[in-house]
């Protein structure tokens, strides 16, 4: 009971934030998914009085990943009911060419104005489409979200280091005694030091440990794959390898450290 | 004969506070009993602090087996300690660890092997008739009792010099005589150099010792 105890408060605290920061991590890759997704049904019009090959206009601006053109038969089509097959024809080579622009991805609202700018210099397009407007206020949602998201990490951040702080005065204090009489009969700072190591490392491992079984459980989640299901995204939530690895090592390097402060601070009584 | 202990005009003070012990020069031989008596509050715990290393000269050189403490470093100083056993007048165990594991403190320091340490362990909780309260916390013991437990482990290691501080100050008559057998023994048996501060010098002691008086900061040899 008194070893749980001794273990529990660091536990959550480094466990709260390693879930802050998965968390944020997902945040992330969901945006990036969602941006991609963006990307597949974000496209620029560009209208030109002739007909331009596909690498001409792939050499405007490099953001252009693609471009078609759109068929004007269906158009015709409607018209050349009334109309003699030669004036269609003629009717064919005057109408304008039209452009559809796929971009390789979600374009900030300044590279969309470049890419403007930059078809509007050839001088055969005399028109584009960015439509700005829908894609602006969706930029902007997206980047109210990063925000949100950003902040309520840095909340968590801030909360928990607050709660670190006092539990090394905590570990100060009780260790504090221990080390005194260690260092009385002439221990060494490591061996001083080595029970309050000891628990640091055991602890970001049980909190390491916990956050990956938490993470598991939630990345296979009904519930938690439906809601990214519902937004379209495919993403990786817990990548049990590397995503482990980070927060493990976040968790190893954020007690080391505080196990460390405490070493440092230790003070002999006189 | 050796010296174990030479202390040349020293004077000692806790930080900027007024002179505890001033200007004091004298030397201990190796392998003698020393008992050192003074009022309380006279410095006689601040003497002791200062021969392990805790309170550094202020003036003058205190030589320590060898180890000259005025500005010694601290692998040095951990080194000196190693090869002493303290008995504090606060005892000063270790809460959490059980009362084996405390004795234990200076073999584990001292690198012993695992099953030595555990038989020295048991001999001197025999020796200090503590052996039933084996896997106790102090906590759970009697002041008494804690104190035979610092005793226990000031011997454990075979230090060369014991420093101990008022070791009878709150005990009974059968403890008082089990500890002064306990530094009798290590005395005569392991000459080891003795140094105890005490109200009450016992009566019926069987070896030679020598006595100081610490007083108004200065400190004189009674015997
Ligand atoms: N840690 C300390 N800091 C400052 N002054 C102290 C400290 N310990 C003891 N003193 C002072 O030093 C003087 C001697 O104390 P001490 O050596 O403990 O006396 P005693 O002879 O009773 O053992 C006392 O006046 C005491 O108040
Ligand atoms: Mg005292």
């Amino acid at each position: 009971m008194r070893s749980v105890k001794n273990h529990f408060s660091l536990v959550i605290a480094l466990l709260s934030i390693l879930f802050s920061m998965q968390v944020f991590l997902i945040a992330e890759r969901s945006i990036e998914a969602y941006k991609v997704n963006l990307a597949q049904n974000y496209s620029v019009i560009a209208v030109s009085k002739k007909q331009l090959e596909i690498d001409e206009i792939l050499e405007i601006n490099n953001i252009i990943s693609d471009a078609k053109e759109l068929s004007p038969d269906s158009v015709i089509e409607r018209l050349s009911s009334d109309m003699r097959s030669a004036n269609v024809e003629l009717l064919k080579l005057t109408m304008p060419k039209f452009y559809k622009l796929s971009l390789t991805h979600y374009p900030t609202p300044d590279e969309v104005k470049n890419l403007k700018s930059d078809l509007l210099k050839s001088s055969s397009i005399k028109k584009v489409e960015d439509f700005s407007h829908t894609h602006d206020t969706t930029y902007k949602l997206l980047l109210l979200f990063k925000n949100v998201v950003t902040l309520f990490a840095i909340v968590v951040l801030i909360v928990t280091i607050l709660l670190i702080i006092k539990e090394l005065r905590i570990w100060q204090y009780k260790h504090n005694e221990r080390m005194s009489i260690m260092g009385l009969f002439g221990a060494a700072l490591w061996l001083r030091s080595a029970v309050l190591f000891r628990l640091a490392i055991v602890d970001a491992l049980i909190a390491g440990f916990l956050a990956f079984g938490i993470f598991v459980y939630l990345s296979s989640s009904p519930w938690v794959l439906e809601q990214f299901d519902t937004i379209g995204i495919n993403i990786v939530i817990f990548n049990q390898v590397d995503d482990f690895l980070l927060i493990l090592g976040v968790a190893m390097s954020i007690s080391i450290l505080l196990a460390s402060l405490i070493v440092l601070g230790h003070k002999e009584e006189v | 004969m050796d010296k174990v202990i030479i202390a040349k005009d020293l004077s000692l003070a806790y930080s900027s506070s007024e002179t505890i012990i001033n200007k004091v020069n004298f030397s201990i031989d190796s392998g003698s009993f020393v008992f050192i008596t003074g009022a309380s509050g006279s410095g006689k715990s601040t003497l002791l602090k200062s021969l392990y290393g805790a309170l550094k000269p202020k003036h003058g050189s205190l030589v320590v087996g060898s180890v000259e403490l005025r500005g010694v470093s601290r692998s040095r100083l951990n080194f000196l300690r190693r090869h002493i056993g303290i008995v504090f007048q606060d005892y000063k165990l270790v809460k959490e660890w059980s009362i084996d594991k405390n004795i234990m403190l200076p073999l584990l320091i001292n690198g012993y092997v695992k099953s030595v340490a555990n038989n020295q362990v048991d001999k001197l909780l025999k020796h200090v008739r503590l052996n039933h309260q084996s896997g106790k916390f102090p906590l759970e013991l009697s002041g008494g009792e804690q104190q035979r437990v610092a005793m226990a482990r000031a011997l454990a290691h075979n230090p060369v010099l014991i420093l101990a501080d008022e070791p009878t100050g709150n005990l009974d008559e059968y403890s008082s005589q089990l500890i002064w057998n306990l530094l009798e023994g290590a005395n005569s048996q392991l000459n080891t150099t003795v140094i105890v501060v005490t109200h009450n010098i016992p009566k019926n002691l069987n070896v030679d010792y020598k006595h100081f008086h610490i007083e108004y900061g200065s400190i004189h040899e009674v015997c």
